[in-house]
């Protein structure tokens, strides 16, 4: 259920996240490509969940441990604490209920990393605000009638959400066009509007 | 040679592979008797078996096949009754996924089965006539301990894999379940952690065809020189459409009409479906023995792994260390893709590593054992990262 957003410049920031040797579950894992990025950089012990059959066949067929799932339905059949970190890369607008997707991902894992594509992007509001149309871009190539993403958010939506869950954000990192971070010590504001996408480690 | 001189030929020689198989044996003695789930002890016992390929110095490499109802050890090798094939020559053999150049194969016949392992038309030494129904009723969980046994036998401490489908499956998930330190790797397809009530259902529709023909003789048609093929037959139609799908069914046959232009107003085979199940029906009489088919079914039907952990299909794989590949297939309306679902859920909630596929394919619960290159790939490529997590490969 990973929308394909290429190149997945969220990769490289998610893996700088993730220690070495730990324990993972990547939710939406598409073709398994972090999952085995991780495996290689980091030596994690890694499992998926990727609602498309073609991916989890894919990611099978690489030696990873995927099953084929929904994230809104079968996060509840994973135990407690049972992941270092549960990993959601740009899943979680395609979810029926963000919110309580967050609250499992941070119930299985002791933490979560969350990226996705910011809404509050300048180029979005500008597609919005100018052409008072729904913003169709390289990024995010769908019309508004087929887009498997369902509950975009911006920045600042997030992080709001963040707080009503009760997690706490341990690190963000916002990724502007060409996939550079942002400066760490601009305002949310700053973020949300020149912010493409957004990478945040969160805790309980 | 006429038709009927020489299906009792093959019949002959059926009663001969159960007693004096074309395949090695190890017997086991008054010292190793198999405690059953029944209660009863089963001593001395008979286990017949297959291999290919070569146990490694520290017998590191060995796989155990786990055949289904119908199935037998020759996984991979001419059958010595049919003739034909082994019946997973798609999935075993060198180069193959599962790679006998690589691994060292290992199939036994099951317990209670007709290929040379101890099964009702085995001759019972209290009485030196076939055991028929006086045989104990085998589960799966001792097939499994039989099998556990002749895998000791071999000095073998934990198997590399287990691979089975349908009732395979089920040995599969038992060996994980009961056994969980010696398999290193399960791959359990197109099967469920129990038979659901449909399935009993259909079991007991052919056994009641066996038990109703008057040549099955209350079990004892050896005896009496006699043979319920009728009633195995009818057994046999039944399951047969329970193997296929519809889509399936209809691409092969649709409504043509067996050689002839038009329906005769009578019941002969009219029509090619009821032909090629009247032909599946005989030729399984001639390799397959009525009992041994009894208990099998029974042995099926009594699966229920959650039941054993009192409703809790999680516990049954509790702590396992064990890596898991599960497949199904999308026309699989006798182990739907629901009931595999329902073990990778579990595994999940008990922390297991598991992988989980359902293969698109119309062509039903048989779609195992035929070419599906998708199958294939995913259990290659569970294979080789679970050969590299144990240093069989380099990684």
């Amino acid at each position: 259920m990973s929308v394909n957003i290429h190149p997945r410049v969220d990769f490289d920031v998610i893996a700088s996240l993730v220690k070495p040797g730990s324990k993972v579950l990547d939710v939406g894992c598409g073709d398994g490509e972090l999952l085995e990025l991780l495996q290689t950089t980091k030596g994690i012990d890694g499992r998926g969940v990727e609602l498309s059959q073609k991916g989890v066949n894919e990611s099978v067929a690489r030696g990873l441990s995927v099953i084929q799932g929904d994230a809104d339905s079968d996060l509840k059949y994973y135990p407690d604490g049972g992941f270092d970190y549960v990993i959601l890369s740009q899943t979680l607008q395609a979810t029926r209920n963000p919110k309580n997707v967050l609250t499992e991902l941070l119930r299985i894992g002791e933490k979560a990393i969350v990226s996705f594509p910011n809404f509050g992007h300048w180029r979005v509001r500008a597609s919005l605000a100018i052409n008072g149309r729904m913003p169709v871009t390289k990024d995010l190539p769908y019309s508004w009638y087929d887009t498997p993403n369902i509950h975009f958010c911006t920045i600042s939506d997030f992080v709001d959400m963040t707080r009503e869950v009760g997690a706490q954000v341990e690190t963000a990192v916002a990724l502007n066009a060409f996939g550079s971070r942002l400066g760490f010590n601009m305002p949310w504001g700053f973020w949300n509007l020149f912010g493409q996408q957004a990478v945040f480690l969160l805790k309980r | 040679m006429t038709k009927a001189s020489r299906s009792t030929s093959k019949i002959d020689q059926k009663s001969q592979e159960a007693t004096n198989p074309h395949s090695p044996v190890v017997d086991f003695g008054a010292d190793k008797p198999l405690h059953l789930d029944s209660g009863v002890s089963l001593s001395p016992f008979r286990i017949a078996y297959q291999s290919y390929g070569e146990l490694n110095a520290d017998k590191s490499n060995a796989i155990l096949i786990c055949h289904a109802l119908t199935g037998d050890q020759h996984v991979a090798n001419v059958h010595p009754v049919t003739g034909k094939a082994g019946w997973w020559e798609t999935l075993v053999g060198p180069g193959k996924p599962v790679d006998t150049e690589r691994y060292f194969v290992l199939c036994s016949n099951v317990l209670g089965g007709c290929l040379g392992s101890t099964g009702p038309a085995s001759i019972n030494p209290e009485t030196g006539k076939a055991y028929a129904l006086d045989l104990p009723v085998i589960t799966i969980a001792d097939m499994v301990r039989a099998q556990a046994m002749l895998v000791e036998h071999f000095g073998i401490e934990q198997l590399f894999a287990v691979i089975g489908g349908s009732m395979g499956g089920m040995q599969v998930l038992e060996w994980a379940s009961s056994h969980s330190d010696k398999v290193f790797a399960a791959v359990a397809i197109a099967t469920g952690a129990r038979h659901s009530s449909q399935n009993i259902a259909f079991h007991e529709v052919g056994r009641q065809a066996v038990m109703a023909d008057p040549e099955w003789k209350e079990g004892l048609y050896l005896e009496a020189g006699t043979a319920p093929r009728k009633g195995l037959s009818v057994a046999r139609m039944a399951a047969h459409i329970t193997y296929l799908s519809e889509t399936a069914l209809h691409r092969k046959f649709g409504r043509n009409l067996q050689d002839r232009q038009n329906v005769t107003f009578g019941f002969d085979a009219d029509f090619q479906i009821e032909s090629y199940l009247r032909y599946q029906g005989m030729s399984f009489v001639e390799r397959f023995d009525p009992n041994s088919y009894l208990y099998m079914t029974r042995a099926m039907d009594y699966f229920d792994l959650a039941a054993e952990h009192e409703g809790r299909l999680a516990d049954a794989f509790a702590g396992s260390k064990t890596r898991f590949c599960i497949v199904s297939f999308t026309s699989d309306w006798l182990f739907p893709t629901s009931e595999s679902r329902t073990v990778a859920h579990a595994l999940n909630a008990a922390g297991a590593s598991v992988s989980f596929v359902e293969i698109e394919s119309d062509r039903g619960h048989d779609a195992f054992l035929l070419d599906e290159p998708e199958m294939f790939s995913a259990i290659t490529g569970f294979i080789r990262s679970a050969a590299r997590a144990k240093g069989l490969i380099p990684s």
